[in-house]
């Protein structure tokens, strides 16, 4: 360790290290920087006024923050019993001959662009979903959830879309978990007689930190997907709690209106849209990064010596 | 049997088909989303589309040429840059694996991997495209190539630290330097996952729109000049198929299917290169 060729090498390879580290605080700089006209007008009242306006030059996010939150929110509730069920049955109720195919498959949900889940939403989801929005039963569109006019476009059509794009990303996480589970409490469970419910569930419980973590993942590639949920949304900033209204995310506002902004409190504002965005979206991955790494870490380095290396483990 | 073993008989099996039905939920929509795009894709697919420029609105025909130059030329930007900062951070992570600043780092990684695309394009458009008031292909690459690095460092250090320790302390009791030691006998042992690493990040980073909207923007004819606006893909089947016109929404088709070609030709490649490396380790 003493000699000087090794030095050089640590701090040679640690110096690309840094660059990441500088990444992180440059982007986060940036946004600030290049908002700080909107930050320095209007402040936190940003965070709660329901205007936007660009023509006024009135600008608000909170129905872009509660466009984000709710797409996302109702995506996760669809995706995660769903991710976790496959997570459990490639990792207990598969075949090991089977197990690679079906990895395979549900990664192949997690490669596929962005942009050809909108394509197919625009031609195929959407009018699926209006016909299915025009075909309620009344008395069910009395309930704040179901009103308005069927559009197609529209909360419902990105919830859904958001939660087939979650689903393979919770689900290799919550995977990885489960294999964290030392195997002897399963065998331990089966000894004493429990059924596969009784034994997984068990299972599922002793990992709820990382299971938390793997939601919270999913939670995060939900806030920030942009091109699928402004293809579907509708895009139009209007709160409302109706599945059925066409609504605006973060994401989608920037991609929408970023080249037409025409002002520079215009632009100042969108940027802060951008700030906001990747602020939440550091709270919740730091926050799952932190649970699942407590969970995953110390099995993952035992294991490392015998397991085979996961590519999929890169996401 | 007792009517309570019954019911947790009962309560299992549930619990087993709702997962097995889990699976098949989420291979539904992948089967339709797999079925469209070949469908229509296949039917607006042609030479053409491949050789040709963009027809205007109105004429029929017409291809992409310029778009998947442009992707090309993106990717390839953004890997070059990608490429020695994810692979010599990733050496770092695994080499000083225990020390606090490579938890830093590996910290910087996964933010930077969550980071949503399209505030990455926000980003760039401040560093890149303001300061020199032009949209052009050297920012997108920038875009492109910030999401790659922490997708090739994770893997690259992941991969490194599977290399048997005792290949490292070998080539160090020869009196090896440290980096000697890594880039001739550490590198080289996991450089088939590496690789792997690399495409995958390809394959992800070819699929991106929103990073690519406000850096590289579009351009509708063809270039290679780096510092000009420049088509790609992925924007192209975007602006095609939020547009009003039928030949465009087949145009999108064929783009969307020739992007998914890209993406399935690389998994299999990173598959098969796994495969490869499992059975050099079990060796």
């Amino acid at each position: 360790m003493k000699r000087p060729e090794n030095l050089a090498f640590r701090l040679g390879t640690g110096l690309f290290g840094l660059v990441l580290v500088l990444l992180v605080a440059a982007i986060g700089l940036e946004l600030v920087r290049q908002s700080w006209l909107s930050i320095e007008k209007f402040g936190l009242s940003f965070w709660r006024t329901q205007v936007w306006d660009p023509v006024a030059g009135q600008f608000g996010a909170l129905p872009f923050i509660w466009g984000t939150l709710y797409s996302s929110i109702l995506a996760l509730a669809i995706a995660t019993p769903i991710a976790l069920g496959i997570a459990v049955f490639i990792s207990d109720l598969t075949p090991s001959r089977l197990k690679p195919v079906l990895v395979f498959l549900t990664e192949l949900l997690a490669a596929i662009p962005s942009i050809v889940y909108g394509l197919w939403g625009i031609f195929v989801l959407v009018p699926a979903v209006r016909s299915l929005e025009s075909a309620f039963p009344d008395a069910l569109k009395a309930l704040p959830f179901f009103s308005g006019p069927p559009f197609g476009l529209g909360m419902l059509s990105a919830a859904l879309i958001l939660a087939v794009m979650v689903v393979p990303f919770t689900s290799s996480v919550a995977r990885e978990v489960l294999k964290a589970v030392p195997l002897a409490q399963r065998e331990g469970a089966y000894a004493l007689g429990a059924t596969r419910f009784e034994a997984i569930t068990a299972a599922l419980y002793y990992a709820r930190t990382g299971i938390i973590g793997a939601i919270l993942l999913g939670f995060g590639r939900a806030l920030g997907e942009t091109m699928a949920v402004t293809m579907v949304i509708g895009n139009s900033p209007k709160l409302s709690l109706s599945l059925f209204a066409p609504q605006h995310t973060m994401a989608a506002v920037l991609a929408n209106e970023f080249s037409e902004a025409d002002t520079p409190l215009y632009l100042n504002a969108l940027i802060e849209i951008g700030l906001v965005l990747f602020v939440i979206t550091l709270i919740v991955n730091s926050l799952s990064r932190l649970l699942i790494w407590s969970m995953a870490r110390p099995a993952r380095q035992q294991a490392a010596a015998t397991s085979v290396p996961a590519a999929e483990s890169a996401i | 049997m007792t009517t309570r073993a019954r019911r947790r008989k009962l309560v299992s099996s549930l619990f087993v088909g709702f997962c097995g039905a889990s699976v098949l939920l989420a291979l539904v929509p992948l089967a339709f989303i797999l079925f469209f795009v070949v469908t229509q894709g296949v039917q607006s697919l042609s030479v053409d589309f491949f050789t040709h420029m963009p027809a205007p609105v109105g004429e029929a025909g017409g291809g992409m040429a310029n778009a998947i130059v442009g992707s090309l030329i993106l990717v390839g930007l953004g890997a070059l840059f990608a490429v020695p900062i994810g692979i010599l951070s990733g050496i770092y992570m695994s080499e000083y694996a225990g020390t606090r600043f490579a938890s830093i780092v590996r910290f910087a990684a996964d933010t930077l991997n969550g980071v949503p695309s399209i505030v990455v394009g926000v980003f760039v458009y401040g560093v890149a495209v303001l300061p020199f008031k032009q949209f052009s292909a050297l920012a997108g690459g920038l875009a492109l190539g910030i999401m790659m690095i922490p997708i090739i460092a994770r893997t690259t250090e992941e991969l490194l630290l599977l290399v048997p320790g005792t290949m490292r302390e070998v080539a160090l009791a020869l009196g090896a330097t440290h980096a000697r030691a890594v880039f001739t006998v550490v590198v080289p042992a996991a450089l088939p996952g590496i690789i792997t690493g690399l495409v995958l990040a390809v394959a992800r980073i070819a699929g991106e729109t929103a990073p690519l909207l406000f850096t590289s923007l579009n351009n509708r004819f063809f270039t290679t000049n780096l510092t000009q606006p420049m088509s790609s893909l992925t924007v192209q089947v975007y602006t095609y198929a939020s547009s009003p016109y039928q030949d465009w929404h087949r145009q999108a088709w064929a783009g969307a299917l020739v992007l998914v070609f890209i993406v399935l030709a690389c998994s299999l490649v990173a598959r098969v290169a796994t495969r490869k490396l499992v059975t050099l380790s079990s060796h």
